[in-house]
């Protein structure tokens, strides 16, 4: 691991083509240990192709894929469970790896969702089984987590939460992760390198340098672009309902 | 106690069906069952190449259902048909073919209602090595890829993505699937083999609320409708393999009461 930098998946000038058409083409990126990359882009950009790439779901790739580990939590922008598979929350918790009854009551619990453990897979809200997916993907301690929209579905104050346990959860596994999403506020806060696509990489780099391209002004519009000055913007103090500036503590 | 036939029939049957329960269930899962009713229609085949060559018969058939699953997989990946139609396709074909191979084989008095609807009576003590060595080789490979298998049925590119290789493990499901119609064609014949694969599993989801316990249940099924259908064609004196596949029929429709029954309960 030491030899190639922490590396744990690196794309190089990656692309598919499927019935003639690129779905995405000259994609190159690297997932370090700790770090989170996160894809941007508006539908049909190519974000969820990009992430099946690195996941070796993909067979037939222009470029180059290396992934230096094996334990991978992925959770799919969309899933489909057939009505013939009786499968209840703690038998999908064990699909790929041994958990000890523990380590899913856990995973369970950091997600919110340790009351439906028995619960058939099937009878699950949207959001109650985004939660499981989550907590499937991080049971396993992976070293490499990609997730694709992880929070769809989820309520306004899951899905902050939620983000936040993604982020801590990556620092004491120490993890890299892959991140799609479409919440900017997020991505531009808790992400070590961005990159935006559509259809090939338009820019990349820091959230502070993205925002500041042309291309992404162009991409997601004007609005877009203030969205890190509300970020960067350090709240070391309060306002009194009369204006005057109070200092914190 | 082999030499009683009934007995090496009994012995045969239930054989058979501790393998098809949980082959079964896998067959339901992952929307199989015109994919074992076409390997099932290929065995004719198979089992017409055995008296033409004079070698064993599971082994001719393992060979050509196998066979057919390959090219089944392949013509799924370079031509723009349906599943379906491409399993329609192979079925028939391959039974027609094993139906004039057949005609050209008339030095042999040749049993066919016995190939399509099995004769499970006529069962050697040879035929029983067969079966209980071949079903125990069969579970024992079910269970060491029993974790992959199950990932990739549940969800493909999640167990792809997470190392669970489903490309190799369907391979070997689909080997898995053509031996144990291989070992069970002489008992329950090509038409009645789906059925036991089927049925069975069909009745534990009825009842089941999870994968293992669905498995446990199609074997307990398999393993009842076995029993109850060969004293039934005993006692009415009817044929052993279609009186199995009733008696299965059978136990399905309870399992559908107890649903109702259970349901109105939780009212």
């Amino acid at each position: 691991m030491s030899l190639n930098n922490n590396i744990l998946v690196k794309l190089e000038n990656t692309g598919v083509m499927l019935d003639n058409k690129w779905l995405v083409k000259g994609v190159s990126l690297e997932v370090k240990k700790g770090k989170i990359v996160t894809l941007i882009g508006p539908n049909g950009s190519g974000k969820s192709t990009t992430a099946k790439i690195a996941l070796g779901i993909y067979k037939n790739i222009e470029g180059k894929v290396e992934k230096f580990t094996d334990k991978i939590g992925y959770v799919p922008q969309k899933i489909s469970i057939d009505w013939t598979l009786p499968i209840r929350v703690s038998d999908f918790m064990s699909l790929t790896e041994v958990l000890t009854n523990d380590e899913i009551n856990n995973a369970l619990k950091l997600t919110g969702v340790e009351h439906l453990k028995n619960n058939d897979l099937r009878n699950l809200s949207g959001g109650e089984f985004q939660r499981v997916l989550i907590a499937r993907a991080i049971s396993k301690k992976p070293d490499l987590l990609v997730l694709d929209e992880p929070v769809q579905g989820v309520d306004f104050k899951g899905e902050l939460a939620l983000y936040e346990l993604i982020k801590e959860i990556s620092e004491k596994l120490g993890c890299g992760i892959l991140l799609i999403s479409h919440d900017l506020h997020v991505v531009m806060s808790a992400t070590d390198h961005v990159l935006c696509l559509n259809g090939h990489v338009c820019c990349s780099g820091t959230p502070q340098a993205v925002v500041k391209d042309s291309k992404y002004k162009e991409l997601f519009g004007d609005r877009a672009s203030t969205i890190l000055s509300v970020y960067e913007h350090d709240h070391d103090h309060t306002h009194s309902p009369d204006g005057t500036i109070e200092t914190k503590k | 106690m082999f030499d009683d036939f009934f007995i090496r029939a009994l012995v045969a049957g239930l054989g058979i069906a501790l393998v098809t329960g949980p082959l079964g269930c896998f067959v339901i899962w992952r929307r199989l069952s015109f994919f074992a009713g076409t390997l099932a229609h290929s065995s004719l085949l198979g089992v017409t190449l055995a008296f033409s060559f004079d070698i064993n018969i599971s082994f001719s058939v393992l060979l050509i259902s196998s066979a057919v699953a390959l090219i089944l997989l392949r013509l799924q990946k370079t031509t723009k048909l349906p599943s379906d139609a491409l399993l329609g396709l192979l079925a028939h074909s391959s039974l027609a073919i094993g139906l004039v191979v057949i005609g050209f084989l008339s030095y042999i008095r040749f049993d066919i209602m016995g190939l399509l609807f099995g004769d499970i009576l006529a069962v050697n003590k040879k035929d029983l090595l067969v079966i209980w060595a071949g079903g125990a080789i069969i579970l024992l490979v079910l269970k060491l890829i029993w974790k992959p298998l199950f990932a990739s049925t549940v969800n493909y590119e999640l167990a792809e993505a997470e190392g669970m290789k489903p490309e190799k493990i369907n391979a070997v499901f689909t080997i898995l699937m053509a031996a144990i119609i291989a070992i069970s064609i002489k008992m329950v014949g090509i038409l009645l083999i789906t059925g036991m694969l089927i049925i069975p599993a069909a009745m534990a989801r009825n009842l089941a609320n999870n994968p293992k316990q669905m498995i446990i249940i199609s074997i307990i099924g398999g393993l009842l409708a076995v029993v109850l259908g060969l004293y039934s064609s005993l006692e009415f004196n009817t044929a052993s393999g279609p009186s199995i596949i009733t008696a299965a029929l059978v136990l399905f429709i309870l399992s559908m009461f107890n649903i109702r029954k259970f349901k109105q309960l939780k009212k």
